[in-house]
């Protein structure tokens, strides 16, 4: 009986909600950006998973529900769009300046990096579109010869660093104006990042998730083309 | 709330449509992202009429990203691998690209706005 509850979407919708909650609420008391609650969230519920010993596949008969909800939801990022559209067209030529600087930084210090430190040419290619949003970087992984599996994990830890202290970064380094931050932490850490730009600033969050399409086009654009002109 | 959720769902098909359909690069709720804005700057669709549904989603766009994250479990021997060069690109990749976007996007944008006074 225990068992099949543990078995049932069920379980796994009521854990993922429930340790979300719990996530948000240790998040508010305590204001340790370390326990941003996706990550929070994340790591606690593979804690439980692990230690009770249930397959991720059987997690995600239950987990598949909310992650069906991101596709609306992305969507639905038009409207914030919509509503401080005066500013950002204001703004096209920094935003579209910012998020190409940005793209081409991503894949050079990402997959940089991992050459310098001796990883396997299938790693740094899987490391090249770690900026951008899962669907967009699994393309582009398999386009260039990556391990998307490893890439999708790659955008997650992304995701979860830019959303867990890009606002308080970008504030330290004298990005002040929430439009500029948003734009760093879309551009840098997708979906994730957004969700937390949005709970901070209305067209800072606006401006995120247009970041996340940009990036996403300029990125599957750029490189392909890099790693024909460096066949690392 | 329903008619909401039932345009953003539509518009998602749509988006999903023409990423296939004309091979785009983008997937497509980035896409319906993009067809939302533009139905709703020329009128073909209310604001009312998907806001309170698009509140609800968005003020909870964290948790929808949780059950992907969760993923990650199955790739820890993958990771375990290259753990070192994965986490120090990764941590010093996210944090360069934050700087140089926000940096190029707020010293353009000051330069346009000196101009515009």
């Amino acid at each position: 009986m225990l068992n099949e509850w543990l078995q049932s979407p069920l379980f796994s919708l009521t854990l993922t909600i429930g340790i979300y909650v719990l996530a948000q609420a240790v998040y508010r008391r305590t204001a340790i950006i370390l326990f941003n609650p996706v990550a929070l969230a994340i790591a606690g519920i593979i804690g439980v998973l692990l230690s009770l010993d249930i397959p991720y596949a059987t997690y995600d008969r239950g987990g598949r529900y909310l992650l069906f909800l991101l596709g609306p939801a992305v969507v639905a990022l038009g409207v914030p769009l919509y509503q401080r559209r005066q500013e950002i067209v204001r703004r096209k030529l920094p935003i579209l300046a910012g998020v190409a600087a940005g793209a081409l930084t991503s894949v050079i210090t990402a997959s940089g990096t991992a050459w310098l430190l001796g990883a396997s040419s299938s790693t740094v290619r899987s490391m090249a579109p770690k900026s951008v949003t899962t669907p967009i970087a699994i393309g582009i992984a398999e386009k260039i010869g990556g391990i998307s599996p490893l890439t999708a994990a790659i955008v997650v830890a992304t995701g979860c660093l830019g959303g867990m202290c890009g606002p308080e970064f970008c504030r330290l380094i004298g990005i002040r104006s929430p439009a500029s931050a948003g734009l760093a932490v879309g551009t840098a850490a997708h979906g994730i990042g957004t969700a937390r730009m949005l709970e901070i600033d209305r067209l800072g969050g606006a401006i995120a998730g247009l970041a996340i399409g940009l990036n996403g086009l300029v990125t599957a654009i750029i490189v392909p083309l890099l790693f024909i002109l460096f066949p690392v | 709330m329903l008619r909401g959720m039932a345009v953003l769902l539509l518009l998602q098909a749509a988006g999903e449509l023409l990423s296939a359909g004309l091979d785009l690069p983008v997937p497509g709720n980035v896409i319906g992202m993009i067809l939302l804005f533009a139905a709703l700057r020329w009128d073909l669709v209310n604001l009312e009429t998907v806001k309170e549904a698009s509140e609800l989603l968005l003020a909870n766009l964290g948790l929808l990203f949780v059950p992907a994250g969760v993923g990650v479990m199955v790739y820890f021997d993958l990771i375990r691998k290259e753990w070192l060069p994965l986490l120090v690109a990764t941590v010093f990749s996210t944090f360069a690209v934050m700087a140089v976007t926000g940096w190029v996007d707020q010293l353009l944008a000051r330069k346009e706005q000196n101009h515009a006074e």
